[in-house]
């Protein structure tokens, strides 16, 4: 029948393209099975089309004011009302999902990738290099993270640079941890032994061995943790710490329509739903990506 | 048979084991003051400024200057930051103008109070929760209580608070609204644990303590919501390792209602697991206060952080900072603890 298909689940692939499309289809379908993982990655979609098309879909400008218009209820013009300055919240929280994405984007790249090194070099060296890099993560761990990033925002000063980099700072330590685990149990492995004696340097066998060995449980982690770094950006942009105004946060937005949640709910209301639409996506697909790739954890569905 | 040798190295273990436990835990509090420390002194371009104010005259400037101790080198003046935070000195607040120390003392009350009444809303409400969907599992009862925990990890916080505050107080005016008492009532009972439900209780003023209940209700509730969450969730999937165990078969086969089996069989051995659970939610619970007390105006540690943030009050945010991390570190520290002595296999 579908000759693609019988391609990809060949069983014994003639080629390593056709092994890893075969792997990926297989991990595909595990996926699709689940329909909160489904409904979770369409979230996720509709939110990366809302932040590359905003201007199109978008049907007024986020920051262009209209005092004859403030604080209108929702109707079919303004979808979700407008603000005190007369803004249509719609198009601000279309707007606002550049903002979103883009803090969820750089704080996973900044701290993975910084977890996920440190975890790895414990892990691998052992002794006291892991005494004292493990010493530090456990500090971290045991602090509470809004609190701590709070902390460094107050040092740094506000905004959403200093937000971002203050939030990466307090989630790094998760990944070091997974990723020690993980590079403990294959660290005196044979195939690591090999490279060794083959005359590969501690460097190469990190980069090239260990690291790609972490990253599945790595991105599981990072999507899990993707709803709490949401939620910590609009905290603090809604303390008036994240994003300034006029930029349309979400959490910035909630604060300014504080002042009128008793006559105007809608203004402080719609942003929180983007907020909890968006944050719920993450949670669905991690724990989709979850059972599909880790085996050991989930799939007792 | 429990030998006389047994026993004593059981001991020896037992007492070296309590010993590494204090080493760790006092290096974890080192830790969090080394990064308030750094937070505080290193970060800021010119930390004086950011302890007495940009308002400040030259003279306070330069006596702010020396009680710090930058002239010396940045160890030394570690070290003595140390040795101040152990004798209670966190500095002053240049928004009180007190010390913050006993700024903390006063605040810090009322949020216990606030985090208290919600663990055991989440407590009360998110075990059984969690169990009724480990032993309904696959049924809409299940998919409903895992959505809704899902949402624990999804709504933000203080969005939820002012839900809260537009549905239960303005519309349905079920709830009091912002504050921890009314107005008339302020001041009226003498703090003496500073826990305004048992001082009022204490002294038998029924008004005062009714008051206070209306005010912390909702904002207890929202905590616990959150705790909720994540307490069934996690009971959900502890149940579910149990109740696909043999015994528990072969409990059913004898013929054991499916109470006895879901309640005795099931759950005993989930005890011990669930109070790391709750431990560690309750200190999450000091953690979202900050979010809820700067909604409901609530005047605990959180609200008093917020307002140290947002006045550059660094004294303050340090101050708040090393106390909501050192009870945090605390409650992690002693649930592990509990789990430890009340795990039989580790006896």
């Amino acid at each position: 029948m579908s000759t693609t298909k019988d391609w990809l689940l060949d069983d014994s692939p003639a080629s390593r393209l056709q092994a890893n499309l075969g792997s990926s289809y297989r991990m595909l379908r595990t996926l699709m099975r689940n329909p909160l993982t489904v409904i979770g990655a369409l979230i996720l979609l509709v939110l990366i089309l809302a932040a590359a098309f905003a201007p199109w879909i978008a049907p007024y400008s986020p920051l262009g004011q209209d005092l004859g218009a403030r604080l209108l209820p929702p109707s079919a013009q303004h979808w979700m009302g407008t603000d005190e300055l007369g803004r249509d919240i719609f198009s601000r929280v279309i707007y606002g999902a550049r903002i979103t994405l883009m803090i969820v984007a750089l704080v996973a790249v900044i701290s993975a990738p910084l977890g996920l090194l440190i975890g790895a070099i414990s892990g691998y060296f052992g002794g006291w290099t892991d005494k004292a890099l493990m010493g530090v993560t456990d500090v971290f761990l045991s602090m509470p993270k809004l609190i701590l990033a709070l902390a460094f925002v107050a040092a740094l000063g506000p905004g959403i640079e200093n937000a971002i980099i203050a939030i990466a700072i307090t989630s790094w330590p998760a990944y070091a941890r997974i990723a020690r685990a993980e590079t403990l149990t294959f660290r005196n492995s044979e195939f690591i032994s090999a490279v060794r004696l083959l005359g590969g340097s501690h460097f190469r066998i990190i980069t090239r061995h260990v690291l790609p060995l972490c990253t599945s449980s790595m991105i599981v982690r990072v999507t899990l943790d993707m709803a709490g770094i949401i939620l910590t950006a609009a905290g603090l942009g809604f303390l008036g710490l994240g994003a300034q105004p006029p930029l349309p946060e979400w959490g910035a937005m909630i604060s300014r329509g504080r002042t009128f949640i008793l006559d105007q709910w809608w203004v402080a209301t719609m942003p929180g739903f983007a907020i909890i639409l968006v944050s719920l996506g993450f949670c669905f697909l991690g724990d989709g990506l979850r059972d599909a790739l880790d085996p050991k954890q989930g799939g007792k569905e | 048979m429990a030998t006389y040798a047994s026993g004593a190295r059981h001991l020896t273990q037992s007492v070296k084991s309590l010993g590494g436990f204090v080493v760790v835990t006092l290096l974890t509090f080192v830790g969090l003051m080394a990064i308030t420390f750094f937070i505080g002194r290193v970060i800021p371009i010119d930390p004086v400024l950011s302890v007495v104010g940009d308002r400040a005259t030259q003279e306070q400037y330069d006596a702010a200057k020396i009680a710090m101790g930058l002239d010396r080198p940045l160890i030394l003046q570690f070290v003595s930051y140390v040795g101040d935070v152990f004798q209670g000195n966190l500095g002053q607040s240049v928004s009180t103008n007190r010390p913050v120390a006993d700024d903390l003392a006063r605040v810090f009350p009322a949020t216990l109070e606030m985090a208290t009444l919600g663990i055991m809303i989440g407590v009360g409400l998110g075990v059984p929760l969690g169990v009724w969907a480990a032993a309904r599992q696959g049924t809409w009862i299940d998919q409903v209580i895992r959505v809704f925990a899902l949402l624990g990890y999804s709504v933000p916080a203080f969005w939820l608070g002012l839900v809260g505050l537009v549905v239960f107080y303005a519309n349905l005016g079920w709830v009091a609204g912002p504050g921890r008492v009314d107005i008339f009532y302020d001041g009226l009972v003498e703090p003496v644990t500073g826990l305004l439900l048992v001082d009022s209780a204490m002294v038998g003023d029924w008004d005062v303590f009714w008051s206070a209940l209306d005010h912390l209700i909702l904002p207890a509730a929202i905590l616990g919501f959150f705790s909720l969450a994540y307490i069934a969730r996690m009971t959900r999937s502890f149940m579910l390792d149990q109740l696909g165990q043999e015994y528990i078969t072969t409990a059913r086969v004898k013929g054991v209602s499916e109470w006895r089996v879901i309640w005795t069989h099931g759950f005993r051995p989930i005890r011990v697991p669930l109070i790391t659970v709750i431990g560690l939610s309750y200190a999450a619970l000091l953690e979202g206060s900050v979010m809820i007390e700067t909604v409901f105006s609530w005047p605990g540690i959180g609200n008093y952080l917020t307002v140290a943030l947002l006045n550059a009050d660094m004294n303050a945010v340090l101050g708040a900072t090393l106390v909501i991390g050192s009870v945090f570190i605390l409650i992690n520290k002693i649930s592990d603890v509990l789990y430890r002595v009340l795990d039989p296999r580790s006896r």
